[in-house]
């Protein structure tokens, strides 16, 4: 079935003074519960330590977000996601927590270049020059809710919820126009 | 612009991240309260012109309730507080009253 599946906007991608693209399928689990108690289900399932507050652990392929004091989303490859789902909950079995498959209601975005947060700042409260990376910062993105994480130097992965994917790359690609840098950071 | 820490997730953001919840602290009037006092308990609130506690959420953050001091007549926030606390916590009133010395208290 998995072949059959598809990112929301297969292939989405804009050249501005940042480049923005749809970064395909990713697999994404979320994970509810007491933190310090899923830390050893976790770091079996994934090779991550609990990330500190809005903090990203990353081993190889899997990476696990800092989203509230009680969740957590693990990312992974899209295939990976539902037998780790499975094994997750078999692991927390006992305890009171949730694990969730959602890789198939969220879009990702890639917005990469030096200016990556002067585009993202026109649509975020946000303060992206006090961010280093590694750091995950649940805000808005315009009218929507997004999660962006700085996944590398000049590099900003963000997810929102799918059905907003439109307007997400609509955003992100009108705030990456040639000749309207803000110039805040870069 | 107001501006609020939110006690959660550490992050501070301005108002659009966040979304009003209403006075803080109020007490529900049970079974065999009176009809005043049920009526008083869902209808009448402070609104204050000054220092005043509040209810927020972090929306479009960690998704978390917490309570907030703050002045409604200059925006100045005293200090943001878990949401599970029945009244406004020491150091909060220590911090409105060094800056409000005629803050006649909560009550
Ligand atoms: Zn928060």
């Amino acid at each position: 079935m998995s072949e059959l599946a598809q990112s929301a906007l297969p292939g989405a991608a804009y050249e501005g003074f940042v480049t923005v693209a749809e970064a395909g399928l990713r697999g994404m689990i979320t994970v509810r519960g007491d933190l310090a108690g899923l830390a050893g289900a976790v770091k079996d399932a994934t090779g991550c330590a609990i990330p500190a507050q809005r903090r990203v652990e990353q081993a190889g392929a899997k990476a696990v977000a800092w989203m509230s004091p009680d969740e957590l989303l693990i990312l992974c490859d899209y295939a990976d996601a539902p037998a780790l789902t499975a094994s997750l909950a078999t692991a927390l079995s006992g305890q009171f927590a949730t694990v969730a498959n959602v890789s198939d209601a969220r879009a990702v975005f890639t917005v990469t270049g030096a200016q990556a947060g002067d585009a993202l700042a026109k649509l975020c409260p946000v303060d992206f020059g006090a961010m280093t990376t590694g750091d995950i910062r649940r805000t808005r993105a315009a009218q929507v809710a997004a999660a962006i994480w700085v996944s590398g130097e000049g590099e900003m992965t963000l997810v929102c919820f799918r059905s907003v994917a439109q307007y997400m790359f609509d955003l992100l690609s009108r705030a990456a126009q040639p000749g309207s840098e803000p110039k805040l950071y870069a | 612009m107001l501006l609020l820490t939110c006690p959660c997730c550490g992050v501070t953001a301005e108002e659009t991240e966040f979304a009003p919840g209403g006075e803080a602290h109020l007490k529900r009037s049970g079974p065999g309260s009176s009809d005043a006092e049920f009526d008083s308990y869902m209808f009448n609130r402070k609104n204050p012109r000054g220092v005043h506690f509040e209810r927020w959420r972090h929306a479009y953050g960690c998704g978390k309730w917490f309570l907030a001091a703050r002045c409604t007549m200059t925006l100045e926030v005293f200090g943001t507080y878990p949401a599970q606390t029945l009244e406004p916590p020491a150091e909060i009133v220590a911090a409105i009253k060094a800056k409000r010395p005629d803050w006649e208290g909560f009550a």
